[in-house]
């Protein structure tokens, strides 16, 4: 079976006058449908960098990236916003929800842009809003909401168009940690019914929600296997280290 | 569905900050108001210059001889063998010799009179009706009779409506009323009910030109009008042998060149205005490129779910086209305001009732183009907002 999301020795190099910046070098990964994994490392490691790329809101320099069999890095802008329609869902540490439309328009824009029906668009944003627990809120918006609300918005956002992959950018580092909590709780009830979820973060206490753990330094994958494993914590250890 | 989505929310935004949407729109507005005004005024004007010939009548036929010297000249007698021999295109003829003195009525010189020497026939030409009296007749041109015929205007201002049988002096000869005419244009001082007609023969002899230089056809047919035009200029031509010693003018011609006169006016003070709409555009160009940077991150918001160029292109031109065409929407507004304030000032100033009022075609063109504007203008900064690239615009701040 061909993995969902394939990285085959995939680079992004930026060129900054005579600096040579190798944001990602050289990663090869593999990550299965219904799996939920945490790309972690320090800030300049490489993570938003790979999750632009496998969010398709950029291309690598060089290798391949293979979303369920396609190869993306050759596909135009409006191919790549097609593909963030309808294969992506994603949710940002800011919520990033659009403040003058309710929470239920807000909920529908991504199904807007996929020409769903009207009546089904609502049927679908409200059903994810349902399943976020926050139908009684159609009508709000955003700023009326408290953080975690809006967190669960961008969350039903994300579902409504029953995406791949679900890529959740530091989902937590805005909010307070019990609501950081119900937020990762939420997350992996949706991975227990079937979703595919990439989380991106440096927090490994965040990381560890997560079955399997990708962690990345200087644009390298140093570390890939399950977050109960031992090297996951040697290497967040020795990164500590490094850092202090 | 997306048009209405953007729609919606263009109108959002624009009632979110009404100040601001208000001073985008309002070199549109001026625009629209100020081409709204002059295309109305233009109108008011051909109107009113229509309504005035009609009333003379369209099928008049104006002959004016310069002549070149004594050697050849064309007479009354002339011009009337010329209705004779075309009855089919011709019905009347008439000279006329308008005078140049005083008008003096009892103690008092009025100076705003028209006096014309005229036919026994000029009344069939002109259709005047009288209300009293008779028009000049054959015999006293023929006789020369000091008689006259005068506009209501005379009659009911300085003989309290019984003005036959009175006397008034043209230029110190005394002629006798013997006609009133019936009022044309609500007997104003100055209008056409402002007039005196005397017997032609008397006019030339007072006047000291000896010949007859002007003549007022009437056209069987204002179908035929032109044709009675060349008829009469063919044989002028058999007399002068050149086309430049005479002018021979249909009503309808001077109408249409009246017409033409206007409407060159209306396009050039139009243009001038159109200016403003420029200068308009310019502004929600202006405004429109600091709502793309203030909405970058929106922008990327939009793009990350799957928004595509186009998307968001049309999103921020429908802004722009909305703004603008409900900124020509207050411009018509406005303008038909300044044409209700215009028809008042008119007719409190000249007495004259000119309405000024845009057409239908003139305000749905201004509500065209003021669309049309904003989708014009509107394209650059939305193809700048299509363009973002939406790492950069998510991290926008």
């Amino acid at each position: 079976m061909t993995p969902l999301i394939e990285f085959k020795d995939v680079f992004k190099i930026y060129n900054m006058g005579d600096n040579v910046v190798r944001a990602v070098d050289g990663i090869s990964i593999q990550i299965e449908k219904g799996e939920f994994v945490a790309i972690v490392g320090q800030s300049g490691s490489g993570k938003s960098t790979c999750m632009n790329i496998i969010g398709c809101l950029d291309v690598p320099t060089q290798g391949q990236y293979m979303l369920a069999g396609k190869d993306v890095g050759t596909l135009n802008d409006n191919k790549l916003a097609e593909i963030r329609n309808k294969m992506l869902g994603f949710i940002f540490q800011q919520y990033n929800l659009l403040p003058k439309l309710t929470v239920l328009e807000n909920v529908e824009v991504s199904l807007l842009y996929g020409n769903v029906p009207k009546g089904e668009r609502i049927d679908r944003a409200k059903k994810a809003l349902d399943r976020v627990g926050l139908t009684d809120k159609l009508e709000h918006t955003p700023s009326q909401l408290s953080g975690g609300q809006q967190q669960r918005v961008s969350i039903a956002r994300a579902l409504a168009g029953s995406p791949s992959v679900i890529l959740a950018d530091e989902p937590t580092g805005a909010l307070d940690s019990k609501t950081g909590r119900d937020v990762l709780a939420l997350l992996q009830e949706l991975n227990r019914e079937g979703n595919t979820i990439v989380l991106i973060t440096h927090d490994n206490s965040i990381a560890a929600t997560a079955q399997r753990i990708i962690r990345l330094a200087d644009g390298k994958v140093v570390y890939d296997g399950p977050s109960g494993g031992k090297g996951a914590v040697v290497h967040a250890e020795d990164e500590e280290a490094v850092s202090q | 569905m997306k048009f209405l989505q953007s729609f919606k929310l263009a109108l959002q935004s624009i009632l979110k900050s009404k100040m601001r949407a208000f001073l985008t729109m309002l070199g549109i507005i001026i625009g629209v108001g100020a081409v709204t005004v002059i295309v109305g005024l233009g109108n008011g004007m051909q109107n009113y210059i229509t309504a005035s010939f009609e009333s003379m009548g369209t099928n008049l036929v104006q002959v004016n001889i310069q002549g070149r010297g004594a050697s050849r000249t064309v007479s009354v007698d002339d011009m009337y063998a010329l209705v004779d021999a075309n009855p089919e295109l011709l019905s009347y003829v008439s000279p006329m010799v308008g005078i140049s003195g005083t008008v003096k009525i009892g103690s008092e010189n009025i100076k705003t009179t028209s006096v014309s020497g005229v036919s026994e026939d000029y009344a069939k030409i002109a259709s005047s009706e009288l209300t009293d009296g008779r028009f000049i007749q054959y015999v006293d041109v023929l006789r020369r009779q000091p008689v006259c015929v005068v506009g209501s205007y005379i009659s009911k201002n300085f003989y309290s409506g019984n003005a036959v049988g009175e006397t008034l002096k043209v230029s110190g000869t005394a002629f006798t009323i013997v006609g009133v005419l019936k009022e044309d244009s609500n007997s104003e001082k100055g209008g056409s009910d402002d007039i005196i007609y005397i017997p032609y023969s008397l006019a030339a002899k007072m006047s000291w030109t000896g010949t007859i230089s002007s003549f007022v056809f009437s056209g069987s047919d204002s179908e035929t009008v032109d044709k009675a035009v060349t008829t009469i200029k063919e044989s002028l031509y058999k007399v002068y042998k050149s086309y430049d010693y005479f002018s021979v003018v249909s009503m309808s011609e001077m109408l249409d060149s009246l017409m033409t006169m206007v409407n060159v006016m209306v396009i050039v003070l139009g243009a001038i205005a159109a200016i403003s709409l420029l200068v308009g555009g310019i502004g929600i160009m202006n405004i429109m490129l600091v709502s793309v940077t203030e909405r970058t991150r929106e922008i990327g918001i939009r793009k990350s779910l799957g928004a595509k160029q186009k998307d968001i292109l049309g999103q921020f031109v429908i802004e722009a086209a909305t703004t603008s065409a409900l900124g020509g929407i207050i411009g018509i507004l406005f303008g038909a305001l300044l044409c209700a304030v215009g028809t008042s000032i008119i007719s409190s100033l000249t007495q004259e009732a000119i309405t000024v009022a845009p057409s239908f075609t003139a305000v749905l063109g201004a509500f065209s183009v003021s669309v049309a504007i904003g989708i014009i203008f509107g394209y650059l900064p939305a193809r700048k907002a299509a363009r973002l690239n939406p790492i950069d615009a998510l991290r926008y701040d």
